[in-house]
């Protein structure tokens, strides 16, 4: 084992390249990997951010939202997070549970989402709503209810995430218990015989639908504007369901344990103002959560709107969310 | 016969890398039950853990089962073509699916064999309308052989090439045909590595998460990675987590045990892997069939391997090749492969050498065999702790002591060189022993020891077993995702990881990409693994 020695000076050194300078503010965010991504939202962020004030942002990411409350759990009150940035509305309650985080204290009143979530803990900087995203050249007349989709034809398959390890399949999860309740089972095992398959995370399903293998994916209806914006194609739509849509709110907080919470509620500030907001949309992919001070591209207006909300109340689904999977488990492993 | 200093030193050596291996998974296991949590909700093992737990064992046998016996035949063929086209090339191929992340590889098989693929299109165009479906049972055990087959046929080459010349000399001046052949030499050098190579594969199909989750279907078909990697990420239950760990170690274990296949081996022969020249199989038909097999097999790789290039070639990969981004995940990728695997080989040898010492005596004792079973079973057990569970561990217990970041890169190399252990001894271990057997007792009456024992000795019928081995190591560690998961910070990318973050931002085309140069990266270290042997297998040939 010796040998291996040899290496751990080189192993160290990359660890040490990004040490970042030292300043005299600074601010840790903790976040997803795609937001700190060079075309994701983080790097614009921070540059705004910065600009207000004489501080430096630093950002540490961590696969998703799930990925950040269980780092969070693993640290504790050691950790060096300031703020914790893509939590979502599904598993607010149990990050508030942890006692990691305290009242924001800021105004939001600029804030209006969908649902109209207010928290006095978790500031909400965009939302999207679970919508089947489908490929127009494939499929013609896509489902236009939940019930159409439960029962239309077994051989038009779609593609599921996980609800054990995926946000969007926990989200669909919601969606289904949201429109049929107690009758939710029964939906699952007619639903099954349409489910090509059940993929562990969001990406692995959307890679099977713009691979062709399967027409109809569950995404959300911000989706056709990645296709539109950044690849100038129609080909893939959202399908609008006439029950309503179930919407993921994502959201900001600030640690308990944070060393410059006034530098730190500043950033909460920010993030319901233009500066921010201006930048979500074409770069995260969602909705702004607040004004911004730019008209919305173009190709967002072309956006399936949908007409009602759904959204449980995350302490309701902290409570249950063991009750349902072992529901939805019955229902799509039984015979 | 090994001197009394020798043997002592190797059994030291090869305790301090046991008790390394096992420290290394019990603080992780330890800091995990410490840290302070709930109790477990609910109870840990229901009925539902009973069924998944039938599931998992139920696809590992079946897809074991059918990679090993799909390799055999195509083992036998190359082994007898010492001589085919491009055998060396095919060889290398067949270290290439472990070196490219499941979802890159389950893709190309959806391609191939998909609803859309290029399988079911040609089945309807012949006028069938009942297209092959891919998911279920059918698809999980089709992607265990493509990923598996191909690990086993190469162990099982490198067994028949083992084979002393002199055998097949002597084989074709008896005139033996290809059925004694077959009884006398070719299965009892296969045999012997059977057991190490089917236990290697059950536990990698065991322990499966994306492809069983993808191809499966519906949650009908999990395994129980998937409920740990559930327990630990979405729950944060760090005891349920280990207790279905435990009963996942337990049960594969004891499901090992029951089929004899944790044993040990008992090579002979030669210890010069080039192949030898063979006089049998001649005749038309064994011809035809040695091309048949070594065909299909190469088609079935390659298929799915094809549609990854053409995808990957749709990509703009000069932008690609350039990006900062790229570069720094490359470097830091080559750095964590050559690491991990340097790891892997010097844990490797620690082993091989303790479990070699211990028996090094007319009649070893009962307490030297169990040790030597222990070393060998200790490199083979790690692949059942799931990375996610060492990774968390290992988390909480470097916590206190600053930045985890800092330490990332090390815990990626030492998660990633446990992984690449029990492949490394199974390349390196059956040369090495038939090294050893033919050769310790010359060396002990020459007196050579130390480094010029190593270099005049042991270096070259070594190097190439050694070669084989790091390359394997190299392409595990460079398609792990798994074990950056948890600590992935901007600070650490490796290029599995970019793919993924490619992926997860709608930007599919560059994904597609990254595969194509991640598989071209992982050819290009096999290729450097095995340059020598293309000389070598001409030389035979002559």
């Amino acid at each position: 084992m010796y040998k291996s020695y040899l290496f751990l000076p080189f192993v160290f050194s990359f660890a040490f390249t990004h040490v970042a300078a030292a300043q005299d503010k600074s601010l840790t965010i903790y976040t997803y990997e795609s937001f700190t991504a060079e075309w994701g939202p983080g790097p614009k962020v921070k540059e705004e951010f910065e600009k207000t004030c004489d501080c430096m942002v630093n950002f540490v990411s961590v696969a998703d939202g799930v990925a950040l409350l269980s780092r969070l759990k693993l640290e504790g009150e050691a950790t060096d997070a300031d703020l914790a940035l893509g939590l979502d509305t599904n598993i607010a309650a149990e990050a508030k549970a942890t006692g990691l985080f305290e009242e924001h204290r800021v105004d939001i009143a600029a804030v209006e989402v969908p649902g109209a979530y207010r928290d006095d803990v978790f500031v909400p900087y965009d939302y999207g709503h679970f919508a089947l995203v489908y490929d127009t050249e494939v499929l013609s007349a896509p489902p236009s209810s939940m019930k159409e989709l439960v029962e239309g034809d077994p051989a038009q398959k779609i593609v599921i995430q996980d609800p054990r390890t995926s946000t969007p399949g926990l989200g669909f999860l919601l969606w289904v218990k949201s429109v049929y309740g107690d009758q939710a089972p029964e939906a699952w095992r007619k639903l099954r015989q349409r489910i090509l398959t059940v993929t562990p995370g969001w990406s692995e399903a959307y890679g099977l639908l713009t691979k062709g293998e399967v027409p109809m994916v569950l995404s959300y209806t911000t989706s056709p504007a990645y296709h539109m914006v950044a690849e100038g194609t129609e080909r893939y739509q959202a399908a609008s369901f006439a029950e309503g849509h179930y919407i993921q709110i994502e959201l900001v907080g600030l640690l308990k344990t944070s060393d410059s919470k006034e530098l730190a509620r500043q950033f909460l500030q920010f993030v319901t103002t233009p500066a921010f907001q201006n930048v979500i949309p074409t770069n995260n992919w969602m909705m702004p959560a607040a004004a911004m001070s730019e008209p919305l591209p173009e190709a967002f207006s072309r956006l399936v709107k949908p007409q009602k909300t759904f959204l449980m109340d995350p302490q309701h689904v902290a409570d249950n969310r063991h009750a349902w999977i072992d529901e939805w488990l019955a229902a799509m492993s039984g015979q | 016969m090994l001197t009394p200093r020798e043997r002592r030193l190797g059994v030291a050596g090869g305790a301090i890398a046991l008790a390394a291996v096992l420290a290394f998974m019990m603080l992780a296991l330890l800091a995990l039950l410490a840290f302070p949590s709930a109790p477990p909700g609910g109870t840990i093992v229901t009925a539902y853990t009973w069924q998944i737990l039938q599931f998992t064992l139920l696809q590992a046998a079946l897809s074991t089962a059918l990679s090993v016996l799909l390799a055999v035949p195509v083992a036998l063929a190359l082994a007898r073509r010492p001589n085919f086209p491009l055998r060396t090339w095919i060889l290398r191929l067949m270290v290439l699916p472990m070196g490219l992340p499941v979802l890159v590889v389950a893709l190309g098989l959806i391609a191939v064999w998909g609803r859309q693929g290029v399988a079911n299109s040609l089945l309807m165009i012949l006028g069938m309308d009942q297209p092959i479906s891919i998911y279920g049972l059918g698809g999980i055990l089709l992607a265990h052989v493509f990923f598996n087959l191909p690990l086993a046929c190469r162990l099982a080459v490198a067994a028949l090439d083992r084979l002393p010349g002199e055998y097949w000399k002597l084989a074709g001046s008896l005139g033996m045909g290809p059925l004694s052949v077959l009884r006398f030499l070719e299965w009892p050098a296969i045999a012997r590595v059977l057991p190490g190579i089917s236990s290697l594969v059950f536990m990698l199909c065991a322990t499966s998460f994306t492809i069983v989750l993808v191809l499966g279907g519906g949650p009908a078909a999990t395994t129980l990675e998937v409920a740990i990697y559930q327990s630990l990420r979405f729950d944060f239950d760090p005891p349920r987590a280990i207790a279905l760990s435990l009963l996942q170690v337990a049960v594969t274990a004891s499901v090992l045990c029951l089929l004899g296949l944790i044993g040990s081996t008992d090579p002979t022969g030669s210890s010069s892997s080039a192949p030898s020249r063979r006089y049998d199989g001649t005749s038309l038909a064994a011809r035809l069939w040695d091309a048949l097999v070594v065909l299909l097999s190469v088609f079935f790789l390659l298929l799915p391997l094809a549609a990854i290039v053409i995808e990957g070639l749709q990509a703009d990969l000069g932008r690609l090749l350039t990006s900062d981004a790229f570069i720094e995940a490359a470097t830091s990728s080559a750095i964590i492969a050559v690491a991990s695997a340097v790891l892997a080989l010097s844990a490797s040898t620690l082993l091989i050498r303790g479990r070699l010492a211990a028996i090094d005596s007319r009649r070893p004792g009962v307490a030297a065999v169990a040790y030597r079973q222990l070393l060998g079973a200790s490199s083979l057990l790690v692949l059942l702790v799931p990375p996610v569970v060492l990774g968390t561990g290992w988390f909480l217990l470097l916590r206190p002591l600053g930045e985890v970041a800092r330490f990332a890169p090390i815990l990626i190399v030492a998660i990633n060189a446990l992984m690449a252990l029990p492949f490394v001894m199974r390349v390196l271990e059956p040369t090495w022993e038939a090294h050893h057997a033919r050769t310790t007792r010359l060396v002990a009456s020459l007196g050579l020891r130390g480094f010029r024992k190593f270099w005049y000795v042991d270096r070259p019928i070594l190097v190439k077993p050694a070669a084989l081995a790091l390359s394997f190591a190299m392409a595990l560690s460079l398609g792990d995702l798994g074990a950056i998961a948890l600590f992935g910070s901007n600070d650490l990318v490796t290029l599995p990881w970019l793919l993924y973050s490619r992926l997860s931002s709608y930007r599919t085309a560059d994904a597609d990409g990254l595969a194509l140069i991640l598989g071209m990266i992982c050819l290009a270290l096999t290729v450097t693994g095995t340059f020598h042997q293309t000389d070598r297998s001409r030389r035979a040939a002559d």
